[in-house]
């Protein structure tokens, strides 16, 4: 296994599906931070068979609400002088735009091929949220 | 202010916004003479990219009795969306000619996404059958014109509860206002939904179901009638055995009050018994014309037009 150096300070996001790692990280666009960034493939897990992992040597705050929407079974946890200090828990957002898709046919967001739906939170006990346009509720 | 504003779902507008549209119209109700010019040299679009004639007379006639210009189409294909463009870029262009937008859309969202996208207002006509705010504004004109407030009423609401939209937004807005309470009249497989049940108990109205139009009727302020229809039926049994039920005749008008009076959206089908047209209490012919003039209000107050009459001036 590739070796990686022990994050000091910043955030690890763990337990990551396979595969999923390279959506949360554009999802993240952590393209864009100009800090150490790792992306981290079929990493072995004694969990999981096979995970992916992101560690990201910053000190900005980033916005995780979103990551629980695309992999709810996801770890986050801030490390600092090499220890882990804080373990962040996931909640859903208000508000999210651009990642969930409406599913009623007779809605304009899919006849016009809309990029960014805006949806709201509606049940946070059933996961639900509805379209800005038509209201229908998508469960995740 | 009302002014630049959209009208898209009928809870876009607070009790007090409501109330201030609603004044206004029963101003033009009683003096039409006043507003004939209010909207000289302003252009609406009406926009029908599915066939309402009904909901097209109304938008157009209230634009024209208010010295207004129209340009539209009632016929998709004669509109540009034929050509392949998108509802975002016609609102944009669209609202470069306009002052207003008045858009009907079989795709539920419409009239959202073209206000994100025009420079000016935007009136939802109907979206699919999603949203239809105006009809619930020519509901609310009728009370009050008829009633002279939009609270401590018993209002009946009877027929299709679980599939009427136009019934749903009138429910939830009139359960915003003080003192009012509801009897939900519908056979067992056509109730009122349970989300709609909960707005009313939250802004803590009182309701009860039944499914006896004659028990219910005499205690009542507002009866709002609506369509039963045959395709929501299990089976034609089960049609058959209810739908007269509600069908509202002479001798159940016998029963009610003084003071009650029928609504409904219209058309009907034989819900409401032709003999009951010629009672005073029925007021859904009234409502055609209600449905004009509060438009014309809507418009004035979108655009922000001037709103003083002779009266004022002196
Ligand atoms: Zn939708």
């Amino acid at each position: 296994m590739i070796n990686v150096s022990k994050l000091k300070k910043g955030i690890v996001i763990d337990h990551i599906t396979a595969g999923t790692g390279y959506k949360l990280f554009s999802q993240l666009h952590l393209d864009e931070l100009d800090d150490v960034v790792v992306l981290m493939r079929n990493v072995d897990s004694r969990k999981m068979g096979k995970k992916d992992l992101i560690k990201i040597e910053t000190d900005l705050a980033l916005d995780f609400t979103v990551l629980g929407l695309i992999d709810p079974g996801i770890t986050v946890t801030y490390v600092e002088d090499g220890n882990r200090i804080k373990k962040v828990k996931l909640t859903l957002p208000e508000k999210v735009e651009g990642i969930l898709k409406c599913h009623n046919p007779r809605c304009i967001s899919n006849t016009e091929k809309l990029e960014s739906t805006t949806f709201y939170l509606v049940d946070a006990k059933k996961k639900e949220y509805a379209c800005e346009y038509c209201e229908a509720r998508t469960q995740l | 202010m009302l002014k630049n504003r959209n009208l898209i779902a009928p809870n876009d507008f607070t009790n007090q916004e409501l109330n201030e549209i609603l004044l206004l119209a029963r101003e033009i109700v009683n003096r039409p003479d006043f507003f004939c010019k209010k909207a000289e040299g302003k252009i609406l679009a009406s926009l029908f990219y599915e066939p309402s004639t009904r909901t097209k007379f109304s938008f157009d006639t209230a634009m024209l009795r208010l010295g207004g210009q129209v340009i539209g189409f009632s016929d998709p294909l004669t509109s540009s969306t034929a050509k392949g463009e998108t509802v975002a870029d016609s609102a944009k262009t669209i609202s470069k000619y306009a002052d207003i937008i008045v858009v009907r859309h079989p795709k539920e969202g419409t009239a959202l996404l073209m206000s994100k996208y025009a420079e000016c207002p935007v009136i939802n006509a109907g979206d699919g059958g999603h949203q239809h705010p105006t009809q619930t504004l020519t509901d609310l004109l009728t009370i009050a014109s008829n009633k002279s407030s939009l609270c401590n009423l018993k209002i009946g609401v009877c027929g299709d509860l679980k599939f009427g939209r136009t019934i749903h937004s009138l429910v939830t807005c009139l359960s915003g206002f003080e003192g009012n309470s509801f009897v939900f009249i519908s056979p067992e497989e056509l109730r009122m939904p349970s989300y709609i049940k909960e707005k009313v108990a939250e802004k803590g109205k009182s309701f009860i179901e039944t499914n006896d139009l004659e028990a219910a009727i005499g205690d009542l302020d507002i009866l709002y009638m609506s369509r039963v229809q045959r395709e929501r039926f299990v089976s034609e049994e089960e049609y058959l055995r209810l739908k007269d039920y509600f069908i509202l005749t002479a001798d159940k008008m016998a029963l009610a009050r003084k003071d009650m009076i029928v609504m409904h959206p219209l058309p009907r089908v034989n819900e409401i018994a032709t003999e009951v047209d010629a009672d005073p209490r029925a007021k859904y012919f009234d409502q055609v014309k209600f449905g004009m003039y509060v438009r014309m209000a809507l418009i004035m107050k979108l655009l922000g037009l001037d709103e003083s009459t002779p009266e004022e001036d002196k």
